[in-house]
């Protein structure tokens, strides 16, 4: 039976914004904040509540074990899904963005205070021009609904990265990033890193170029006469470090991911943090990015605690050389 | 404190239930490497490796200190008719250990690599030769760096380019041939095997690893040869888009 794009697109919509305020809500009442219930918010009913506490349950079990504290996805097979299921590809990316709404509340159940996403790479421009107009629509719209419902985002204290080249994005988009960005800067508490327009060659080709740039000006203040930053000018004539580098990347202040998952059950990272991943878990789960749900989440949870010990022995062997 | 002790059974549980079937499929797959082989799976007997041009391997460092496993799985590489392996292992102990003992003259051009003779011949009586390169955590992010170095070194020059002038925007271009020039360049693998307990690139040049399959494998002194044929089965069906 063939699902009709349309209706799927409003369901894909409705459960976006009734999925985006119920997990604001309750990422809301997590944080004992008082919310005041309006005529727009729906009421979960007794399946949700069982749902949720064996959600809970599930997660207190998971939290005996050491818990990830930054998970990175590469969101691969909203085309896929869209394509098996006989749908507009634009509903597919829908479906994908709801998927992470979703997994953005799980993240934050189990604790999670990192959450990366690879929404778009450079690469994706080399896509048909009328997939990527409906991607940046797509970016576009989300964003703008964020904003919309900035003072929840900032009540539940939700911090939002772009990270990117956003230069390269249409004027309107950039503009909107930004903004979103601006507006959650000052929050302390779960922090979304959205990557796009991204890649890992173009981030440390980036950091390379502003650690440059900022020797150069302190170069040209000691040149200039100034005796302001002596400390800083020692620092310019030593060589650029990895730690230098290291403080310039988009993910500075950040932990690096204790896992990368990509859905799809695709193998490589198709440049994605290849700087930040020296001991991240890799994943390569096989549902398709939309199907990837709570309990996928659980399952990837459980890997990387098996995994935990030899990754944590390495990282501090080598902290320890250097 | 009572719920915390059932939650900490459960997860004991969970975990145990994990390792159950973690066994059972370790089984089921050296069942299948035994099949494949002992050539009884013909689907795996001819392998097309015309994509693969270059094989990254990445070996936990603990297990690297088996020279003879690298050694095993070196052969094995030779036989299947891989031309090019870039040998990687975060300390640095196959440069140590596996460097010096390696036949046939060095490259001048290459710091690492060496051309290494099969160590059997063929059904024909000719010798297969495969380049193999060694790397570690310094051909990492420290090579990076080292590029980064030269970029500003070479660019920003005091005396000859002064304050005040354009700043210099660099592209990934220059970046691939400033690491080059540090001798961090060498070709991308296609595929990257992953030998140790858990998968995990462990620092692997990121400027290679781009658009790299990366495959587990186990721990090195679990490897088998039937494991090494499946995954290049598997690779040689794979298509990418980049991005596309």
């Amino acid at each position: 039976m063939r699902a009709c794009p349309d209706a799927l697109f409003c369901i894909g919509c409705l459960a976006l914004t009734l999925e985006m305020q119920e997990s604001l809500i309750s990422l809301a009442r997590s944080a004992d904040l008082k919310i005041e219930k309006s005529d727009e918010i729906v009421i979960t009913g007794g399946f949700g509540r069982l749902q949720n506490f064996l959600r809970k349950c599930i997660i207190a079990v998971l939290s005996y074990g050491p818990m990830p504290k930054h998970i990175a996805f590469i969101m691969d097979g909203n085309r896929r899904y869209a394509k098996f299921r006989s749908i507009k590809e634009g509903t597919g990316h829908r479906v994908g963005f709801s998927a992470l709404m979703a997994n953005l509340v799980y993240c934050y159940e189990m604790g999670v205070k990192y959450l990366t996403v690879y929404a778009f790479s450079i690469d994706n421009f080399k896509r048909d021009p009328s997939e990527v107009q409906s991607l940046m629509e797509l970016m576009e719209e989300k964003i703008n609904q964020l904003l919309k419902n900035i003072d929840l985002i900032n009540k539940v204290n939700c911090k939002i990265n772009l990270w990117g080249n956003l230069d390269l994005l249409s004027e309107p988009v950039r503009v909107a990033a930004q903004k979103l960005m601006e507006c959650t800067t000052g929050n302390t508490g779960l922090v979304l890193s959205v990557c796009m327009p991204y890649n890992s060659t173009s981030e440390i080709v980036n950091a390379i170029n502003r650690v440059c740039s900022e020797r150069r000006e302190i170069l040209q203040g000691e040149h200039a006469g100034s005796h302001n930053g002596h400390a800083a000018s020692n620092g310019v004539h030593s060589e650029i470090s990895v730690d230098d580098l290291d403080r310039h990347m988009y993910s500075a202040g950040c932990p690096d991911p204790d896992i990368v998952i990509r859905t799809s059950g695709e193998t490589r990272l198709s440049n994605f943090l290849l700087w930040q991943t020296t001991f991240s878990h890799l994943q390569n789960p096989d549902p398709l990015w939309p199907e990837f749900s709570f309990r996928h989440l659980v399952w990837a949870v459980l890997k990387y605690q098996r995994a935990y010990p030899y990754l944590e022995q390495n990282r501090k062997l080598v902290k320890k050389q250097l | 404190m009572i719920t915390k002790l059932i939650f900490g059974l459960l997860w004991c549980l969970v975990h145990l239930v994990i390792s159950i079937c973690d066994l059972w499929s370790c089984l089921s797959n050296k069942l299948e490497c035994y099949l494949i082989s002992s050539k009884v799976l013909s689907k795996y007997q001819s392998l097309h490796l015309e994509r693969l041009k270059c094989l990254g391997v990445v070996v936990d460092s603990g297990e690297a200190k088996n020279v003879m496993e690298v050694k095993q799985l070196l052969h094995w590489f030779s036989t299947i008719g891989i031309k090019y392996v870039a040998l990687y292992d975060i300390e640095g102990v196959i440069k140590e250990s596996l460097e010096p003992g390696m036949e046939a003259s060095r490259d001048d051009k290459s710091m690492n690599s060496s051309d290494v003779c099969a160590y059997t011949k063929t059904s024909h009586g000719s010798h297969r030769h495969m380049v193999v390169e060694c790397l570690s955590g310094s051909d990492g992010k420290e090579a990076i760096a080292k590029a980064a170095n030269l970029l500003y070194s070479a660019n920003y020059n005091c005396s000859t380019h002064g304050y005040g002038k354009i700043n210099i925007v660099f592209t990934e271009a220059d970046m691939a041939c400033a690491l080059r020039s540090v001798g961090g360049g060498g070709p991308e693998p296609d595929l990257l095997l992953v030998y140790g307990p858990v998968r995990c690139h462990l620092g692997f040049p990121a400027w290679r690893l781009r658009y790299t399959e990366i495959m587990h494998m186990g721990p090195l002194k679990s490897m088998k040869y039937g494991s090494i044929v499946k995954v290049l089965y598997q690779f040689s069906r794979k298509h990418q888009n980049y991005g596309q």
